[in-house]
């Protein structure tokens, strides 16, 4: 049994969304000024929406296919994390942001190499 | 001396930061425990929906929660993935997330070597190198030029 390209994707987009619902989760957070800010905080609930979208594409991924080829590629989710930082925060690119993002590329290249 | 709060997380002691390590590394182990537990579960929905079918059809994709919701592995994976979460926003208090990947990538060691042994599924060489290079990678993530000594 090989994993299909339908599970892959979805655990792609899956990673790609619940990015974002860390970027508003953050920019929520930077809003939080007590108990009601937390309540009336779109930002916030922008943020748990993306996560539980997320969550759910996951779990259609993972329905169908192998977690050995389909779990690793949620480390994609922090190439996304980089970018996003470097894009909405301007948290800078260091060499080892760098590193080892070209290593987690390569690591899910060769897992789906295995995919046989 | 009162419980460790924000402002004196310079003043770390050895044994503060033990603690810490050793609640990220059994999140890792319950977060693949978790993990197993969505697999097991996705296998009792057993609706196979790709992301055409939720295009043709978006109620899908609410349908599809709302049986996450009501199946008791799925609930119990995500619940346990909430766990996790609430202890490692314990074990980071004062603490930057990226300097503790290296123990967070054992997850990926963690939930391949379950789902070889719990799923059955089968290892090969690219899929072992592929895993080995993702956990090195996550590792050095959040490596500093010159790290600080306290």
């Amino acid at each position: 049994m090989s994993t299909p390209p339908s599970s892959i994707f979805l655990i792609l987009l899956s990673s790609f969304i619940g990015s974002f619902g860390a970027v508003f989760l953050k920019l929520g957070a930077e809003r939080m000024r007590g108990l009601a800010s937390v309540v009336k905080n779109y930002w916030l609930a922008l943020g748990v929406a993306l996560y539980l979208a997320s969550s759910v594409f996951f779990v259609m991924g993972v329905a169908q296919g192998e977690l050995t080829i389909l779990y690793p590629m949620v480390s994609l989710g922090y190439i996304w994390t980089i970018l996003w930082a470097r894009l909405f925060f301007k948290e800078p690119f260091t060499t080892s942001k760098i590193g080892g993002l070209v290593m987690i590329i390569g690591g899910v290249a060769l897992i789906n190499l295995g995919n046989a | 001396m009162t419980s460790p709060t924000l402002l004196e997380a310079p003043f770390d002691t050895r044994a503060a930061l033990r603690r810490s390590l050793f609640i990220m590394f059994l999140c890792t182990l319950t977060g693949a425990a978790a993990q197993m537990l969505i697999k097991l579960g996705t296998k009792q929905i057993g609706a196979h929906i790709t992301l055409v079918d939720v295009a043709h059809h978006p109620s899908l994709f609410f349908r599809f929660g709302l049986d996450m919701i009501g199946n008791p592995k799925l609930f119990g994976g995500y619940a346990m993935y909430g766990l996790n979460t609430f202890l490692i926003s314990i074990a980071l208090k004062g603490r930057e997330l990226s300097r503790l990947y290296p123990i967070i990538a054992l997850t990926f060691v963690w939930v391949t070597a379950l789902s070889i042994f719990v799923l059955g599924e089968h290892m090969n060489f690219y899929r072992a190198a592929g895993v080995a290079l993702i956990v090195g990678g996550v590792s050095i993530l959040g490596l500093k030029a010159a790290p600080r000594k306290s």
